[in-house]
């Protein structure tokens, strides 16, 4: 990293000799230098603003990143040479894009939980919406909760089998042209848009039961639609990350293939494709536009038969509560957002901590 | 590398096929097979029940820009507003998402100290965790308001470009925030590929450009970004399928019009999905079959998109 800069010499008292101006090594800032100029911009930009009267966090932000960029490219520029002086810029760039994704990451966590928590309680999670008129200050998303629990279980329910055996086919069966296909199409599947799945199922239950049919199973249909390919691809990495020599030494002891990839792959891959799933179901768990085609938008009561009738789940509730308008429905839709956010960040993360904790120890 | 392919390398005994054997291997084989059924199955019921609204359309569904699907008699749609708004707002998503995620990836891989750098990484993916329906409640509920006075300024000192004239609307919900939101959605996709193929660039190109003298700047310029070129467009491209096809933020953000507008700053426009996601509630006659009728074009659309980027993809992976 400091290679480059550890070459130059100390000042620019070798500028005169030829080798020097062709390299331009030129001299170098001193290292406290960037924070310290950065410190002394927040501050007079602070300063500025305060006594301006015009004070506004996004504008100190603007006034402190460019000031920044300015200074230190001119002070490199005037002190050591033009292309230390490029790398400088780029660097304070390169900063500047990571903490511009942070800002939208920092803004939507603050908010949903600054808003959330004020209508986030027991109360509200242990009640439906059912005979709560949408201005009146009561209800709560017990229905929506016990809907996404249902919808998402059903869909992990059928896809898990699936996508499971699939990468079991693609690693330790497939070859040839099934296999390209199949590999190809599960690339192919991961791109469809949600609500193109929903439509898919809409067209399917027509065709099944006759139009205006909706229902929970309709739901878990068309998020599996959206599941399948994503555990497909993460379990198929998994079982390649099996050692053959495993395999082999099962197949010396004359065990059959099946039980070799039930007792002998599957256990060693447990951890990695336990992750991948809860990836997967935190990706769905959070589908809405799929949802209101299949699953409908206006169920207020507790339902807890996926067979029958109009299933509400916490994405659809969000929106359906934003679509009302009034200041009460945006606090149910923040309280639910919360609740959401909760159960994916926890998804999430215990993923993460199982990948970390039991993951297949490759190295001898 | 660590990963194989046991169906190449191991070989399982051969012998007479035990049941278990037989049972196990077919219905791994029918897990596949299905998926395939699955697919075609999408495209087959999507044809098939966009077919009765098609054939009744009695404007041009492909130059068309009004929306009277709702009726039994003489129906006439048209896809061209919406496939528009679409292809606009996920082009605008992606002018603002890739240089800022490159930049994100080359911070995280070459700038970040080495320690936290796995840890940012995470940070970055949990943008993608949060759900699309939270980012549009994000959107109209803290977005939009910081926005408004920035349009209003971005039209005072940029209104002579064409995208930015003015009326600015007064509630931000236009095509430039559901752009900025979108891009948000898309970021982490973007930075996880261009992350990849940063990664696997050889320490040897690497190492050379600093021997020779090169900044840092100069090391990336010249040994990096040439490298990670079709990892950084496939990500891209695939950011691009994702954007098309996003539905609840556009649904819950913009204040849709069907009409082709290019003013970024008013409201008008719709996208697809968002179409599909407001109009079905209320779609009577023809109505769901020419939904299904649109969704079929943005399935195409999205089709075609994440194919090229697969492309792009591997045909990077055949030549590294």
């Amino acid at each position: 990293m400091s290679a480059s800069t550890q070459l130059s010499p100390s000042s620019t008292e070798g500028g005169s000799t030829p080798s020097a101006n062709t390299l331009s090594l030129g001299g170098t800032l001193p290292k406290p230098m960037p924070p310290a100029t950065l410190a002394a911009i927040v501050v007079l930009g602070a300063g500025t603003l305060y006594a301006l009267d015009a004070w506004s966090l996004p504008m100190l932000a603007v006034i402190t990143i460019v000031g920044y960029m300015v200074a230190i490219t001119t002070a490199s520029a005037f002190y050591e040479n033009g292309r230390k002086a490029k790398d400088r810029l780029v660097t304070a760039v390169v900063y500047t894009c990571f903490a511009l994704a942070m800002v939208p990451l920092v803004s939507v966590l603050w908010t949903v939980l600054s808003s959330g928590l004020v209508r986030l309680d027991g109360y509200f999670l242990q009640v439906s919406m059912n005979g709560v008129t949408p201005s009146m200050d009561a209800g709560g998303a017990y229905h929506a909760i016990v809907g996404t629990l249902m919808i998402t279980g059903f869909a992990a329910v059928v896809s898990i089998p699936i996508g499971l055996l699939t990468a079991v086919y693609l690693v330790e069966y497939g070859r040839g042209r099934l296999k390209q296909a199949i590999t190809f199409f599960v690339d192919v599947m991961t791109g469809i848009p949600s609500i193109v799945a929903g439509l898919f199922v809409v067209a399917l239950w027509i065709m099944l039961f006759g139009p205006g049919k909706t229902n929970g199973a309709a739901g878990a249909i068309a998020l599996s639609v959206l599941m399948i390919p994503v555990v497909v691809r993460s379990c198929e990495e998994m079982l390649r990350l099996v050692p053959n020599e495993l395999r082999e030494a099962s197949y010396a002891l004359g065990v059959p293939k099946w039980l070799t990839i039930v007792k002998v792959v599957l256990p060693t891959a447990i951890a990695g494709i336990t992750t991948g799933i809860m990836l997967a179901l935190a990706r769905v768990i959070g589908e809405t536009a799929p949802l209101i085609l299949t699953a409908g938008s206006s169920a207020v009561a507790i339902n807890w038969n996926l067979f029958e009738g109009q299933m509400m789940s916490l994405p659809v509730f969000i929106y359906s509560q934003v679509r009302m308008g009034g200041a009460i429905n945006y606090e149910r839709a923040w309280a639910a957002a919360l609740t959401l956010i909760i159960v994916v960040m926890l998804l999430f993360f215990a993923a993460r901590m199982i990948s970390r904790l039991f993951a297949p120890k490759l190295g001898r | 590398m660590t990963t194989t392919d046991p169906s190449v390398t191991a070989r399982e005994p051969q012998g007479k096929r035990r049941v278990g054997d037989v049972v196990f291997a077919n219905s791994a084989k029918g897990s596949g097979i299905l998926i395939l059924a699955i697919l075609a199955g999408v495209a087959a019921f999507l044809i098939g029940q966009s077919y009765d609204s098609l054939a009744a359309n009695t404007a041009n569904f492909f130059t068309s820009s009004e929306w009277g699907a709702n009726t039994r008699e003489a129906p006439a749609f048209g896809v061209a507003a919406l496939a528009f708004g679409t292809v606009l707002a996920a082009a605008i998503a992606l002018i603002i998402a890739t240089p800022i995620a490159i930049g994100i990836a080359l911070f995280i891989v070459y700038y970040a100290p080495r320690r936290v750098a796995a840890v940012l990484g995470y940070v970055v993916d949990l943008l993608a965790a949060i759900p699309s329906v939270v980012y549009g409640l994000w959107g109209i509920g803290w977005l939009v308001v910081q926005l408004v006075p920035f349009y209003a300024s971005l039209e005072t000192y940029l209104g002579w470009i064409p995208f930015f004239s003015g009326p600015v609307s007064t509630t931000g919900r236009t095509m430039l925030t559901v752009g900025i939101v979108l891009a948000v959605m898309i970021l982490p996709i973007i930075t996880a590929m261009s992350r990849d193929v940063f990664q696997q660039v050889p320490q040897s190109h690497r190492e050379a450009a600093l021997a020779l003298g090169a900044t840092r700047w100069e090391m990336i310029r010249m040994a990096v970004l040439p490298f990670g070129r079709p990892g950084i467009i496939g990500g891209a491209m695939l950011g691009l399928g994702r954007a098309l096809g996003e539905t609840m933020a556009v649904a819950m953000i913009l204040s849709p019009s069907l009409v082709i507008s290019w003013f970024l700053l008013q409201s008008g426009n719709q996208t697809i999905a968002a179409h599909i996601a407001l109009q079905y509630p209320e779609a009577t006659g023809y109505g769901v079959s020419a939904l299904i009728s649109a969704g079929l074009v943005l399935f195409a659309i999205t089709l075609v998109v994440n194919m090229a980027a697969r492309f792009v993809v591997s045909r990077r992976k055949e030549f590294a």
